[in-house]
C-alpha cells in the first residue's frame, strides 16, 4: 500500500516537472532555535521568512516557482544542526537559511561543503542571514554559504565611524559574549577605535558567558568605577536587556552601541530607561527617510501581532527569486552560480552579494532609542512608545571591508 | 571605596534574592525529603501570575495573591501527583518533579507565548532609594532586601514559635507518631509542599520583575538554586540564608577582579604570552570565570564538605 502510494506520488511529482515549473514549490530549510532561551528570536525570525515568502508568491517574484519555508529547531547548538542538515537533506530540501550563532553557521557552513562534494547533483546552497562572525567570508569562505546580514567587522566599521564624531566620548568600555562573536567583536572595536580616535582610552573589557547572567549590577559598578562614558557591546537576547537594565537602576550615564538591541525582548526591557543612550548599527530600520518596508513591518504586525525586523530575510527571498528567474531553474549549483555578484533591491536600498566572498554588500544605518513623533520616528517597537530614529546612513561603500577568501569554486 | 560599598550593596541584595528563591526548596526537601526539580518552574509561575493579576490590581496586591496561587497549584500537585508517587520511593518523586518541570514550562509557553512579557516595575519601586557616592541604589533592590527578610523572619516564627510549627517538625521527623496522636500527617505534607512553592513564587514575583519574564526564566536559575541548597546544607533553613549571601557577594566581586594566572605569573618575573602553550588558559580572567564559581563551590564542597556549611546530616 505504501509502496502504491509512493508510486502514486513519484507519477504525480514527474507529470508535475513534466507540464514545466509553473507550479513547482522550493522548500528552504530554517535551521534555527526554536525551543529554550533564544525561541522567541527564533520564532520571530521564522515568521519572517514564511512572511516574505508569502509577499513573493503573491507578487510571483520568481517567475513560476513558489517558496516554502520550513521549519526546523536546532536548539541553537552546532551538533543539534548537523543532525537536522541530515533530516533536511532526507527531506529533499536543497535551500537552508541560518542566522543564529557564529558556531553554529561554521559548523553548518563546513557540513554543507562536505556534502555537496560527496553528493554531487544533490548539492545544498546555504544562506546565512544573521551570523556575522568575520571568519565566514574569510578564511573560512566556501561557495555554497552566502552571507545576507553585514559582518560583524563591517558592522563596527560603521559603528566608530559614527562614534569617532562624538568629541565627548573619552572613555570605552567593551563587554561582550565569550564566544568567537562576541571576541570578534571586543577585538575590532580596539583596532578600529585605535585607528580612528587613538585619543580615546578603553577603560575595561570583560567577556562573560552566553546567556548565563541575570544580574549585570557588578558589571556595572565595574563601568562606572572605570569613569565610562560609552559602552560598545555586541550583546544579543537577555544579556542585552538585562545589561541596559542594570545600567539604568545603578543610573550609569554612559551611551550603549550595539548590534542588537532591536532584537525581540531587548525593546520591550530597555522602554523608558534607553531612551537617548541606546543605539545600534543594522542594515535597516523602518523609521527610514522613505519608511521603506514599513508596509512589510505592519503586515507582518497584523499577523503575527510582533515586529518585523531581519530584514535579510526580504533580500534572501529577492536574491533567490531573481536567481530563479536568470537561470529558469531551481537548480541549486546553477542558482548558486547566478547569486555570484548578483544585485537585487531591497528594502534599505540595493544590495550586492559580492562575488569574491559571498558577502552582502549593502548600506548600513545607526539609529538611537527615542519617543515616537509620528514624524521622523512613526514606528515603535513592542508597544512600548518608543521607536528607532535613524542618525546615520553609511553608504555601502564606507561600510564595505576587504576580504582574504580564496574562493574555490566547483567545475 | 564607592566601588566596594556597591558592589557589597549589590552582592548581598542578589544574596537574598538567591535566599528567597531557594529557601523553599530547602524547606520541601529538609521536611519531605524531596527534591524538587520543579522548583524554578514556580519560581516562573509566580511571576507570570503576578504579571497578570498586576495589570488588573496593581504590583502590590499581585505581591500576595501571586505566591497564594501558587501555593495552592503546589499543594495540588502534592495532593494528586506527589502523595500517588511518593510510596514508589524518592527516585520516583524526583523523576515526577523532573518530568513536571517540563510540563509547567510548556504550559507557560502555550498560556503567554514564548516572547518576554512586559513586566513592569510599579511606579513607587521606580528609582531610587538613596545614591551613595555618585552610584544610586534602586529601590527595588532594597524593597528585596526587606521582602527576603521578612521572609525569612516569618517562615522560622512560623516553624519554631507557633503551634503549627510544632506539628509540622513532629509529623516530619516521626511521622507515625504524628499520625498516631491524630494529626493528619499527609495534609502537614500537602501544606510544607505547598508553602515551599508558595515562597518560590514570592521569589518570582520579585525576580520577575527585577529581570526578565520570560519562559526560559526557570531553567536560567535552576541550577544555581540547587548550588544554594547543597552548599548551605541540604534542608538548613540557616545555612541556605548563608550560603546566599556568600554566593551573591563572591560573584560580585568576582567580577571585578581582573586577576589571571598570566598576570600573577607576571609579577614573579615569568613572562607568559601567546607563544605560551595552553594561553587561553592562563590568561583567563576571575572576571570571565566568575559565573563558574558557584558551580565550583559546589564541587568543592561535595568532595570536602558533603553535610554543607550548616546541615545536620551527613547522608
Amino acid at each position: 500500500m505504501n509502496r502504491l502510494i509512493r508510486a502514486a506520488a513519484l507519477g504525480a511529482a514527474t507529470t508535475l516537472l513534466a507540464f514545466g515549473a509553473q507550479a513547482q514549490t522550493v522548500k528552504i530549510g530554517f535551521i534555527d532555535p526554536l525551543s529554550g532561551l533564544m525561541a522567541p528570536v527564533g520564532q520571530n525570525q521564522l515568521h519572517s521568512w514564511q512572511y516574505i515568502a508569502e509577499i513573493a508568491n503573491q507578487k510571483n517574484w520568481a517567475g513560476g516557482p513558489k517558496f516554502e519555508i520550513v521549519g526546523f529547531d536546532n536548539k541553537l547548538s552546532p551538533q543539534e544542526s548537523l543532525t537536522v542538515l541530515k533530516q533536511v537533506v532526507d527531506q529533499g530540501i536543497r535551500y537552508i537559511v541560518q542566522g543564529n550563532g557564529s558556531s553554529v553557521a561554521l559548523a553548518l557552513a563546513d557540513a554543507v561543503a562536505k556534502h555537496n562534494e560527496r553528493n554531487p547533483g544533490k548539492e545544498i546552497v546555504y544562506l546565512n542571514y544573521a551570523a556575522v562572525d568575520p571568519d565566514l567570508t574569510n578564511s573560512k569562505c566556501n561557495f555554497w554559504h552566502f552571507r545576507l546580514d553585514a559582518n560583524s567587522d563591517m558592522k563596527m566599521e560603521a559603528l566608530t565611524t559614527f562614534l569617532a564624531k562624538d568629541k565627548n566620548i573619552k572613555n570605552v568600555y567593551l563587554l561582550n559574549q565569550n564566544y568567537s562573536f562576541g571576541q570578534a567583536v571586543a577585538k575590532a572595536a580596539k583596532d578600529y577605535l585605535a585607528k580612528k580616535r587613538p585619543d580615546i582610552k578603553i577603560v575595561g573589557e570583560d567577556l562573560h558567558p552566553l546567556a548565563q547572567i541575570k544580574d549585570f549590577a557588578p558589571y556595572v559598578s565595574k563601568m562606572k568605577a572605570a569613569g565610562t562614558d560609552t559602552v560598545i557591546t555586541g550583546n544579543w537576547g537577555s544579556d542585552l536587556a538585562l545589561l541596559i537594565k542594570a545600567a539604568k537602576d545603578a543610573g550609569l550615564n554612559a551611551n550603549f552601541y550595539t548590534y542588537y538591541a532591536a532584537t525581540t525582548g531587548v525593546p520591550t526591557a530597555m522602554g523608558a530607561a534607553g531612551e537617548d543612550k541606546v543605539r545600534f548599527v543594522g542594515y535597516w530600520n523602518v523609521n527610514n527617510e522613505k519608511f521603506v518596508g514599513a508596509d512589510v513591518a505592519m503586515g507582518y504586525q497584523k499577523k503575527f501581532n510582533d515586529d518585523y525586523y531581519t530584514m535579510a530575510t526580504y533580500t534572501g527571498i529577492a536574491l533567490l527569486a531573481k536567481a530563479f528567474k536568470e537561470t529558469k531553474s531551481t537548480d541549486p549549483v546553477k542558482v548558486a552560480h547566478a547569486l555570484e555578484g548578483m544585485k537585487v533591491e531591497s528594502l534599505n536600498g540595493e544590495v550586492e552579494m559580492r562575488k569574491s566572498d559571498h558577502q552582502a554588500l549593502q548600506p548600513l544605518v545607526v539609529a538611537k532609542w527615542v519617543k515616537v513623533d509620528g514624524k521622523t520616528v512613526k514606528y515603535d517597537q513592542e508597544k512600548t512608545g518608543y521607536g528607532w530614529k535613524t542618525e546615520a546612513l553609511l553608504p555601502t561603500y564606507l561600510a564595505t571591508q576587504p576580504t582574504s577568501c580564496q574562493m574555490q569554486r566547483p567545475k | 571605596m564607592e566601588f566596594f560599598v556597591i558592589s557589597l550593596l549589590n552582592g548581598v541584595s542578589y544574596g537574598l534574592l538567591l535566599f528567597m528563591l531557594s529557601s523553599g526548596l530547602t524547606l520541601i526537601f529538609s521536611m519531605m525529603g524531596v527534591l524538587n526539580f520543579a522548583h524554578a518552574a514556580f519560581y516562573m509561575v509566580g511571576a507570570y501570575v503576578a504579571y497578570s493579576v498586576g495589570l488588573k490590581i496593581g504590583f502590590f496586591p499581585a505581591l500576595f495573591v501571586a505566591p497564594v496561587v501558587v501555593g495552592l497549584l503546589g499543594a495540588a500537585v502534592e495532593r494528586y501527583g506527589l502523595r500517588t508517587v511518593h510510596r514508589w520511593g524518592h527516585v520516583a518523586e524526583l523523576l515526577f518533579t523532573f518530568g513536571l518541570a517540563y510540563l509547567i514550562e510548556e504550559t507557560v509557553k502555550v498560556i503567554w507565548g514564548l516572547a518576554a512579557v512586559p513586566y513592569r516595575v510599579p511606579a513607587a519601586l521606580d528609582g531610587h532609594l538613596f545614591t551613595l557616592y555618585s552610584t544610586s541604589f534602586p529601590k527595588l533592590r532594597g524593597f528585596m532586601m526587606l521582602v527576603a527578610l521578612l521572609m525569612l523572619l516569618s517562615v522560622w516564627l512560623l516553624l519554631k514559635r507557633t503551634r503549627i510549627g510544632l506539628v509540622i517538625q513532629a509529623a516530619l521527623t516521626h511521622p507515625h507518631m504524628a499520625e498516631a496522636l491524630g494529626h493528619n500527617v499527609p495534609r502537614v505534607f500537602m501544606l510544607v509542599f505547598g508553602g515551599g512553592c508558595a515562597l518560590a513564587g514570592l521569589a518570582g514575583v520579585i525576580g520577575g520583575v527585577a529581570f526578565i519574564t520570560e519562559p526560559s526564566m526557570a531553567a536560567s536559575v535552576g541550577p544555581i538554586v540547587f548550588v544554594v541548597a547543597v552548599v548551605g546544607g541540604m534542608g538548613s533553613l540557616a545555612g541556605a540564608f548563608l550560603a546566599s549571601l556568600l554566593i551573591g557577594v563572591m560573584q560580585t566581586f568576582a567580577i571585578a577582579l581582573d586577576w589571571s594566572l598570566a598576570g600573577m605569573l607576571g609579577a614573579i618575573g615569568i613572562s607568559v604570552n601567546e607563544a605560551t602553550p595552553l594561553y587561553s588558559l592562563w590568561k583567563l580572567q576571575i572576571s570571565q570565570v566568575a559565573p563558574v564559581l558557584p558551580y565550583l563551590l559546589l564541587v568543592l564542597m561535595l568532595i570536602f564538605r558533603p553535610k554543607g556549611l550548616l546541615g545536620t546530616r551527613a547522608d
